[in-house]
């Protein structure tokens, strides 16, 4: 139905710019990690000097572990609000159930920095929390743990990722026959057994995707520890970002880059197939 | 309605426990965005409780930041250069991906959406590495340069669902009845697909507007509005990032309402057209 022209007009612009300003970036990427630096300049001398490096030097796997960390906490926090608000909405909210999606969403749509910038004014040792509890007489000196602590960066990306984490479960809850549910009633099982029985496991393709979407974004994230994290929370991406400025070392610092991306990408290849096998369940 | 069971009438019992904790939870969804707003007024500074003597003095100093309306100008700028860029290129690698057979199709969908599940940081990176090694200087080009490829992604999503979503047979009558391809693809296809442009278009001006993690690394002497407030954040905050912050949010609500207008107002009027029909 359409002609070669047509053909040929709608694919290749997209060809070219993105070979041009996504393939190539990437590429180059990549070379940079095999090569190194020489009295401060970058040299194309092929090696696999960064690797080693990320193998032997212990802080490079500690930082990734404490990264993992994080992000294994953010996606648990973010599964424990968003699976129960998914839960009640999809299946108690009755009328009000569009308003509520919505007031969902709206946080979705304010800006990543404005909500790091709000806990930042919450958590600081005269912040908002601070001043309420010294105002309520729990603490007279101010608390200086909130601020600039893991704790922090979880509770902030937290935030942000919960209503990521509950689009996809809402969507996946809304996807189960409500007649499963009827008849697993109707043949004597209480609420309990239904939902770990029936719900649960019909869901899981949402929670799979929703807890990917919080861990791997959690992953890469170089801002949150910037913001509110502070030293005890450098993640694997200020490592890069480090070794891209002051430390200035672009070679390994793609290399880590390469790691990451590597990581990221098999995590979600293995949830995709993950989900499509549970789906057909 | 049947008789009701004892399951069924379990099933509809609503439960308290769990809309309470589904109100803690929205509650922590907006606590921060409220508190953000309420100390935009407080003249004493961005912490303390309760906060007190409320006032619009950190509006009138935002207003006259000429800094940060600068770096709004940019930000605009950059937003409307990537909306253009990417919604062009995200329809053209939609249709294509549609329609068209080539070799590398597979890969080129894979490439076009990875930078919407990688961490902008390594697209960011990468298009340093770009940049420097083709010798272009750091500035609003290459942010939005790097905005636009990355949006493709967003754009192409959008517009590919819009497609699948289109019936065939309109072109094909379209063509049928003499009209060139040009023809059919302004009054037929672009038509048809007004409604994921507009959405696909305000999501990706707001993710511009918002974007730091490519913008970080792309980003030349002039900055961003994210930029010029992270720039802010360094150096002691006061009010007035509050204020600025609050401005940002009533936008983006704005923006969300303008959207879901869009939504409604074209799902009514699908549905008026159902009901004409005989």
């Amino acid at each position: 139905m359409y002609s070669r022209t047509y053909k040929s007009i709608v694919s290749l612009p997209p060809i070219l710019w993105v070979g041009l300003f996504l393939l190539l970036p990437y590429a180059l990427m990549f070379a940079h990690s095999f090569w190194m630096v020489r009295n401060g300049l970058i040299v194309h001398q092929w090696n696999l000097r960064n690797y080693a490096a990320l193998l032997q030097n212990p802080v490079y796997l500690e930082v990734l572990f404490r990264t993992a960390r994080i992000a294994a906490g953010v996606t648990l926090l973010s599964l424990l609000l968003g699976y129960p608000l998914a839960y009640y909405m999809s299946f108690h909210a009755g009328v009000r159930k569009e308003l509520l999606y919505q007031l969902v969403i709206v946080p979705l749509w304010v800006s990543y920095l404005v909500r790091g910038y709000a806990w930042k004014t919450i958590l600081g040792s005269d912040g908002v929390l601070n001043g309420f509890l010294q105002y309520v007489h729990i603490t007279h000196v101010p608390v200086s743990f909130f601020l600039y602590s893991p704790f922090a960066v979880i509770l902030m990306l937290t935030h942000i990722y919960t209503p990521f984490v509950f689009l996809p479960l809402y969507a996946s809850l809304e996807h189960i026959p409500r007649n499963l549910v009827e008849a697993s009633h109707d043949l004597g099982a209480g609420s309990r057994a239904t939902f770990l029985r029936v719900i649960l496991p019909l869901s899981l393709p949402g929670l799979l995707a929703g807890a990917t979407f919080a861990f791997v974004l959690t992953l890469g994230d170089f801002l949150a520890p910037l913001l509110v994290g502070g030293p005890s929370s450098v993640m694997i991406a200020n490592i890069v970002q480090s070794l891209f400025g002051t430390a200035y070392d672009w070679p390994l610092g793609a290399a880590i880059s390469v790691c990451i991306l590597l990581l990221t990408v098999s995590l979600l290849f293995a949830t995709e197939r993950l989900e499509k096998r549970w789906a057909f369940r | 309605m049947g008789v009701p069971m004892n399951g069924s009438t379990q099933a509809l019992r609503r439960p308290t426990v769990l809309a309470v904790y589904s109100l803690l939870v929205f509650a922590f969804l907006y606590l921060p965005i409220v508190v953000l707003i309420l100390y935009s007024f407080n003249r004493d500074g961005v912490g303390g409780f309760p906060p007190k003597n409320l006032t619009f003095h950190w509006y009138r100093l935002l207003f006259n930041d000429v800094a940060i309306w600068d770096s709004v100008l940019n930000s605009l700028l950059v937003a409307g250069g990537a909306v253009v860029v990417s919604l062009t290129l995200g329809l053209l690698a939609a249709l294509a991906l549609d329609r068209a057979e080539f070799p590398g199709k597979s890969i080129l969908r894979r490439l076009v959406l990875l930078p919407l599940i990688l961490p902008g940081i390594i697209t960011g990176l990468s298009l340093l590495m770009f940049a420097v090694s083709v010798n272009l200087q750091l500035s609003l080009l290459t942010v939005f340069l790097g905005h636009g490829t990355a949006l493709i992604s967003v754009a192409t999503t959008e517009l590919f669902a819009g497609l699948q979503k289109m019936d065939r047979a309109q072109e094909e009558a379209s063509l049928d009845l003499g009209a060139t391809p040009w023809q059919t693809f302004w009054r037929v296809t672009l038509p048809n697909l007004k409604l994921s442009l507009v959405s696909a278009g305000l999501l990706i001006f707001t993710l511009s507007m918002d974007e730091i993690a490519v913008t970080f690394f792309l980003i030349g002497r002039d900055n961003t509005l994210p930029l010029e407030i992270w720039a802010r954040l360094r150096r002691g905050i006061t009010p007035e990032i509050n204020a600025i912050s609050t401005l940002i949010f009533c936008v983006s609500v704005i923006l969300i309402l303008i959207w879901y207008r869009i939504r409604t107002r074209n799902i009514g009027s699908g549905a008026q057209e159902l009901l004409e029909r005989p």
